[in-house]
């Protein structure tokens, strides 16, 4: 499975980002590959409105099938989101990206959308 | 004579002096209200009349005709709003971004993005003896009220050109939206309360109607809450003033209750006098 | 650091005065951040000596210049917003109508259109005078709030926050359902509504709340001028319940609100007996919450 994480650091000792269309990062975990990658997504500060519909541009073509996030989307890049085959996990906001993994896999997460 | 209503700040007593101005103006000759409160308008709560027309009110939005599209992208890249995004091989459209300026539609270069009429708020047009009411409220979800206004105003010169007075509630603040709302009034009535807040937020809609070039005057609500300093400011700047009214308790119980303030309340119904005498002057 | 968010849909609820008072409160552990731009008045209470100011961009303007304008017309033939004139032979935008679209600069044939990015205001990192670090902006005449000028002052906030080791961060949050308020909620991690005891108060408060909902943020609500309508004020205890929303408490219709605005003073300074039991009562309330 692909895991994407909205972030504020690069690693697995970041503190997860609540936000989802003004996260500082993305962070796309392969469980198959073991491969952690990120995606820079602050030049996102420079964005007047819709944010979150940018932000959802950013990841469409990813081809996740999780997101772990905080609070979970905002109206406008929930509509997007919505067109994916994307999971998303709300409620991991306050753990680092390797807690709110392992809050995932062991079912402490809330569904969110 | 078209006469706009606004505040700095939202709370100052907007809403109520335009209602209690336009009831009591209609007492004497055919008045038109229109609430351009877009966002949050109440004015209904407190007008009663019978409806006469509901009327939705558009505006144009790209739609995607993904036969005529190449997806060369450019769109996404003319778009100011970021409107547009290339999700794949798919270009969505986000309407409540939009600021539907056509230029995606007509720079296509295969006319893959046609302009068509959506749907942005709804009109509702009562009327009460010799007073017409406008309404239009924004759809949930759309945060442009500047278009909904312009389109509200042209509604009003279409159908409503021989009403001779209009009284126009603006949006509070002083931003695009009341911008809107007041630059084609012939005279604006500015409400503010004498307190720090009310100043601090008379003196930038001051300076926003002076940047307009329309004559205005002031009205203090709630005098007595707060200090005089709002009357050196409005005496120092040679504003006119055109009213003051009391605070007191019994008129914010009967505003709670949606009451007409000027048949029960005398400095109300003064200050309306001056507003309108003032205003029939510049005439 | 937990961020708490205070909104209110509409003017002249209170909620300016409630969070200068929880501000007071918590001046020792909280960094506060006014995003209410567009009427931004926490500083008139809480008089901030500013350490740190910087110029905000956002948005563009179209300027023509006459000396390569060929005088054609095609941008004011395109501009859906009448920004674009004639003036004595070539055409020239009028600032304040100008929606910065841009779609003149994209058609002009000859290149006599910019786009400048505009200086729309400028946000100041201060220290308040109660201590306590105040992070604000103001915007210049006709310029529009938006989500990232919220995003921004948010952002810094959040950075003094971090550095000052500070518990919360207390927002002052945007009026309206658009995108400065959805910025002001965004990575909150609960929410305070401030609603005034009325009919147009509790509509407003149904309809912020619709926005708040797509959000999983808790909230809580403070009924203001409760007292004046008792029946109105009942409909919204329901709903508070219906919804789920934690109910703070009510507050009734009381002079000190405008006596301490009107004296610079936060409410607990205006009349420490009457209000610092109230407002400490709602800050562990919400402090159990979160």
């Amino acid at each position: 499975m692909k895991i994407i994480f909205t972030s504020s650091g690069e690693s697995w000792d970041s503190m997860i980002d609540p936000r989802f269309g003004r996260t500082d990062f993305i962070l796309l975990y392969n469980e198959e590959t073991d491969e952690l990658s990120s995606i820079d997504n602050r030049d996102i500060k420079d964005v007047a409105h819709g944010a979150g519909p940018k932000t959802a541009e950013k990841i469409f073509g990813l081809k996740a099938d999780i997101l772990i996030t905080g609070n979970g989307p905002g109206g406008n890049a929930a509509s997007i989101l919505r067109k994916l085959p994307l999971k998303i996990f709300v409620k991991a906001g306050g753990m680092t990206i390797r807690e709110a993994y392992e809050a995932y896999k062991n079912n402490k997460l809330e569904q969110g959308l | 004579m078209r006469i706009a209503i606004a505040s700095g700040k939202g709370g100052t007593g907007k809403t109520t002096l335009a209602v209690n101005l336009a009831l009591y103006a209609a007492e004497f000759e055919p008045v038109l209200l229109m609430d351009l409160d877009v966002e949050e308008p109440n004015g209904s709560i407190f007008v009663e009349g019978e409806v006469q027309s509901e009327t939705a009110i558009y505006r144009n939005v790209p739609q995607w005709d993904q036969g005529a599209c190449t997806l060369c992208g450019k769109c996404t890249s003319w778009c100011a709003y970021n409107a547009l995004l290339k999700l794949g091989d798919t270009i969505l459209v986000m309407p409540n971004l939009c600021h539907s300026c056509f230029a995606c539609s007509e720079l296509c270069p295969v006319q893959a993005l046609p302009m068509i009429q959506e749907s942005m708020g709804k009109l509702l047009h009562l009327q009460r003896g010799k007073l017409n009411f406008v309404e239009t409220k924004l759809d949930i979800g759309l945060e442009q009220a500047s278009p909904l206004i312009a389109e509200s105003l042209r509604f009003a010169d279409k159908h409503f050109q021989n009403t001779g007075m209009q009284i126009l509630d603006s949006p509070p603040g002083t931003a695009c939206a009341m911008i809107s709302a007041v630059k084609t009034a012939d005279f604006v009535v500015l409400i503010s309360e004498p307190t720090p807040f009310g100043l601090h937020d008379l003196k930038l809609a001051v300076e926003t109607i002076r940047q307009l070039n329309i004559p205005f005057g002031v009205v203090v609500n709630r005098d007595g809450i707060g200090n005089d300093d709002i009357y050196e400011y409005i005496q120092q700047e040679d504003i006119v003033l055109l009213a003051r009214i009391p605070h007191q308790r019994r008129i914010a119980e009967l505003y709670s209750q949606g009451r007409l303030l000027y048949k029960e309340v005398e400095e109300i119904r003064t200050a309306l006098q001056n507003i309108l005498g003032y205003a029939k002057e510049l005439r | 650091m937990k961020e708490i968010v205070i909104i209110s849909g509409k003017g002249g609820t209170g909620k300016s005065s409630i969070c200068c008072a929880l501000a007071h409160l918590w001046k020792e552990d909280a960094v506060i951040a006014d995003c209410d731009v567009d009427a931004a008045d926490m500083h008139l209470i809480l008089h901030p000596q500013s350490s740190d100011s910087k110029d905000f961009f956002s948005g563009v303007k179209a300027i023509i210049d006459p000396k390569v304008c060929s005088s054609c017309g095609l941008c004011a033939s395109v501009c859906r917003f009448d920004a674009i004139r004639k003036h004595e032979g070539k055409y020239l935008v009028n600032e304040l109508d100008c929606e910065g679209c841009a779609y003149c600069y994209h058609i002009c044939p000859t290149g006599a259109i910019s786009i400048p990015e505009q200086n729309v205001g400028q946000y100041h990192i201060s220290q308040s005078r109660l201590g306590c670090t105040l992070v604000h902006a103001a915007l210049n005449i006709g310029a529009e709030n938006s989500g990232k000028l919220v995003s921004k002052v948010k952002s810094e906030a959040r950075h003094q926050a971090k550095l000052e080791n500070k518990e919360f961060l207390l927002v002052d949050g945007s009026p309206g359902i658009g995108c400065p308020v959805i910025a002001s909620l965004s990575g909150a991690h609960f929410v305070v509504l401030v609603t005034e005891v009325s009919k147009s108060g509790l509509s407003d408060l149904k309809r912020v709340w619709e926005l708040v909902k797509k959000f999983k943020i808790p909230g809580a609500c403070i009924l203001n001028k409760a007292d004046i309508n008792p029946d109105i004020c009942k409909e919204m205890k329901e709903y508070l319940h219906k919804e789920k929303i934690l109910n703070l408490g009510e507050i009734p219709y009381s002079e000190d609100f405008p006596a301490a605005i009107s004296m610079g003073k936060t409410l607990i300074e205006q009349n420490e007996s009457t209000w610092r039991p109230v407002f400490e009562n709602m800050g562990n309330a919400i402090k159990e919450k979160i």
